[in-house]
């Protein structure tokens, strides 16, 4: 194949039809509360190690409801587990569990 | 007797006439359609509560249909309003002490927004579509299958300044809450994706169903508003957004779309305001009422009175409560207006 | 499709006496369809045309990469306005949708902030001693091809009709972002339902694809293709359109605009080169035409005059479906008979022997 000097740009785009989203329905049976996420950041306000790296709990488990899984397992993989976000949670979503079931469901993504 | 005219036979007007022939004023209630009960005819249930429309708007035409008092008058358009007289499109002038507008709203019409192709693709409905189909038993695919996956639209001509519209319709938000959990009953194995720019769930038991329309129903809530509809292959519907939530543009094939349009001013505001002394015209096109405190279903001209939504976006609730308010507020400024003539005649 | 809207865009254009403003770049990627438009329109349709040496680039590439200042690109556009007053004309028809898309929105400018004409005039007469005067009408030449289609089908030698099925052939249209999306008004059938080139295609046989990624821009973008660098997104955009038209098989993509349709040919070639994939039917790429192109064959014009030999994607499997007879020893050779060279065969044109051609349908 011919090198031009440049690459096609992969999509950025999330694509609900090419994405499986059979992990993303067993993960929401087993915890349909975190479908009432209002996506309001106050997990990620308090996040222990969302202040210290890139590490966005709100935004890893909005894409992993997109069926986008790709990294999630290993973002989980910075929670502290200290559960401040658990505390803050105005719809009371069980957010360490929530960890607790991504890592074990995303697990080798 | 003390005469009255209320202009529009929507749930405002009815609810306002009722109430003013209870208390014994004569009312002459002009409705331009052939049959009273204005938007909500079409309408098959109401949210939160999911109660059938007709079980509001039935007890109040018949009362109205039935009260010695009250002179239904359908097919019935009007041209102007004046000082103590209402002019029909016929020319007709009827007298009377005081006026109340309850005109309502115009429903926004969706082929305005060309990019989401209603009327052109097959399939992308509009909430008022939904709800007949709703109230005809039956909600089925172009080609008579059942939709496996649904999109629902919020803010469809609301917010939405390249329309000319940039209030916000109040009502699509819990309209489009009510609407997915209806379609989920039907088809409890069909995916639902609401595309919002905010949930606006501003009443009794509106934040309570959008939860569990999360919770029970699997409905899925994008805060994104969808760009563009086209065709594809397969003959579904593509849909563009963002899912600002995440940060990245997104992609869907969908069986059906239904726009949550909004409510619009009617064109007869501006005539009402151009004509009437007094009569004005807020920026979004809805009438401006006296004041929004104490004054909400007067206006500036006296003798002449506001209910529903005619003065903005309201739930049926409002308008009901509107309604009452300005019979009450006719009837006391008739009272006050006949103890102002004594007093004349007494000094006499 | 119920197509409905398009007749609350239509917009007036002139049925006579046209002042042409070439495109820059079209006469390297298309060198024969801006004469073959002259041809239309003074020969075929025997309309008044004038075809100015005089006027020049309407610096609209400079402007959208950031060279060209705003009072520059104004005062070259009022200059190109003063030519056409001189000539005695007030009908201004521009070839490239970027300079339509420029002379548009500047007449809107000046409309909305009559200072900046005042300017104009000023800096104009500066530094050329000229003045000038509005168009009356200002159009694109698709515009011009659209409002007299139906003459073009009166005089029609072929159709855009299979020859062999008698089914009408599947056109996919790509409308430049310029033409409509600035000023939706501006275009026939707004910015979301074009119906200009549908319009044509419609009239004269053939039959248009609606597929997913139609609105979607073809990538060009200006300073975003300059740059090497940058190009990766810039042929991502048109690989998605050609992905997402390629299920419906298109027999031809056709395009008023000269940056997408050099681009959707050229990055055909490309994408098969860098990636082995073509999109066309039969293991070869989807040929893309200038309107004036489709025109000229509607009306039986040679392709090899029309200068089809420098595409990069073939168009004989199209010619040979409307029945255009051509002689294909003649491809190559130019005006004056002498010989142009032959390009190497390339897996976009079926894959040459040996390399491996991954199709898409």
């Amino acid at each position: 194949m011919t090198d031009f000097g440049y690459t096609v740009s992969k999509p950025r785009r999330i694509d609900i039809d090419r994405n499986d989203m059979t992990l993303c329905d067993g993960i929401l049976s087993s915890m349909p509360e975190l479908q009432t996420c209002i996506g309001c950041g106050t997990c990620t306000a308090v996040c222990t190690a969302g202040n210290l790296t890139d590490f966005n709990f709100r935004r890893v488990h909005t894409l992993v409801r997109r069926g986008e899984y790709r990294g999630a397992y290993e973002a989980m993989n910075k929670c502290m587990l200290c559960g401040k976000c658990r505390l803050a949670c105005p719809r009371g979503i069980n957010t360490r569990a929530v960890v607790l079931l991504l890592k074990e469901r995303l697990k080798g993504m | 007797m003390r005469h009255v005219i209320v202009i529009g036979g929507g749930v405002a007007g009815l609810q306002c006439a009722t109430q003013l022939a209870r208390t014994g004023v004569r009312v002459t209630l002009l409705e331009k359609e052939p049959r009273a009960g204005g938007k909500l005819l079409g309408w098959n249930s109401l949210f939160p509560s999911i109660t059938p429309a007709a079980e509001v708007i039935g007890p109040l035409v018949e009362e109205a249909e039935r009260s010695a008092n009250i002179d239904l008058r359908t097919g019935c358009e009007v041209r102007s309003v004046g000082t103590g007289e209402v002019t029909l499109a016929d020319g007709e002038r009827i007298a009377c002490d005081a006026t109340v507008i309850a005109t309502g709203f115009t429903i926004f019409d969706a082929t305005v927004k060309e990019e989401y192709g209603y009327g052109l693709y097959d399939n992308v409905v509009t909430s008022v579509d939904l709800e007949r189909m709703f109230g005809e038993g039956s909600v089925l695919l172009r080609d008579g299958s059942a939709p496996r996956r649904i999109a629902i639209l919020h803010c469809v001509g609301s917010r939405d300044e390249k329309v000319c519209q940039r209030h916000c319709s109040k009502v699509c938000c819990v309209t489009g809450v009510k609407q997915a959990i209806e379609l989920k009953r039907l088809y409890p194995s069909a995916e639902i994706y609401n595309f919002y720019m905010d949930l606006r769930m501003f009443g009794p038991g509106y934040e309570e169903m959008y939860r569990e329309a999360q919770q029970q129903y699997n409905i899925n809530f994008v805060r994104g508003r969808i760009s563009e509809v086209s065709p594809t292959f397969e003959g579904r519907l593509q849909i563009k957004a963002e899912d600002t939530l995440t940060g990245r543009p997104l992609k869907m094939g969908v069986d059906m779309l239904v726009l949550m349009v909004g409510m619009k001013a009617n064109a007869m505001n501006a005539v009402l305001a151009a004509e009437v002394e007094g009569l004005q015209m807020q920026p979004s096109g809805f009438m401006q009422p006296r004041d929004p405190f104490t004054g909400n279903v007067c206006s500036r001209s006296e003798g002449i009175f506001y209910a529903g939504a005619v003065t903005a976006p309201k739930n049926v609730c409002e308008s009901l409560g509107e309604g009452m308010a300005a019979a009450n507020s006719v009837v006391r400024w008739l009272d006050e207006q006949a103890t102002r003539q004594n007093r004349t005649e007494e000094a006499r | 499709m119920r197509r409905s809207n398009w007749t609350e865009y239509q917009k007036e254009i002139a049925d006579d006496h046209y002042y042409y403003a070439r495109s820059c770049i079209r006469q390297n990627f298309f060198p024969g369809s801006e004469k073959a438009f002259l041809n239309i329109i003074g020969g075929n349709l025997r309309k008044d045309i004038f075809d100015d040496p005089a006027h020049t680039s309407c610096t609209g590439i400079g402007y959208h990469s950031d060279i060209v200042p705003l009072e520059t690109i104004m005062t070259v556009v009022a200059r190109q306005f003063s030519l056409m007053s001189e000539a005695g004309y007030e009908n201004f028809v521009a070839s490239c949708i970027t300079s339509f898309g420029v002379y548009t929105e500047i007449m809107a400018t000046w409309e909305e902030f009559p200072e900046t004409e005042e300017r104009t005039r000023e800096y104009l007469l500066k530094a050329t001693g000229r003045e000038f005067r509005k168009p009356k009408n200002l159009a694109h030449t698709s515009d011009i091809i659209f409002h007299h289609r139906e003459q073009i089908a009166l005089q029609a030698r072929h159709r855009l009709v299979n020859v062999y099925t008698g089914e009408p052939l599947r056109v996919v249209e790509h409308i430049g972002c310029h033409y409509a999306k600035i000023f939706p008004k501006s275009g026939i059938g707004g910015s979301e339902f074009p119906y200009v080139l549908a319009g044509m295609v419609e009239s004269w046989g053939g039959e248009i694809v609606d597929y997913p990624e139609r609105r979607h821009c073809c990538g060009f973008g200006f300073r975003n293709y300059l740059v090497q660098a940058n190009r990766g997104y810039s042929i991502a955009n048109s690989r998605s359109k050609l992905e997402s038209m390629a299920p419906y098989r298109p027999d031809f993509i056709v395009s008023n605009c000269p940056g997408c349709a050099m681009f959707l040919d050229k990055w055909q070639y490309t994408l098969a080169e860098m990636e082995g994939t073509v999109y066309g039917q039969n293991g070869r790429g989807i040929p893309v035409l200038t309107y004036e192109e489709m025109a000229g064959l509607v009306l039986g014009y040679n392709p090899w005059e029309l200068g089809m030999q420098m595409h990069q994607v073939d168009v004989e499997p199209l010619l040979d479906k409307m029945g255009v007879e051509y002689d294909r020893a003649a491809k190559y050779l130019g005006r004056n008979g002498k010989y142009l060279g032959r390009p190497e065969a390339v897996r976009v044109n079926g894959c040459p022997q040996g390399t491996y051609c991954n199709t898409k349908i």
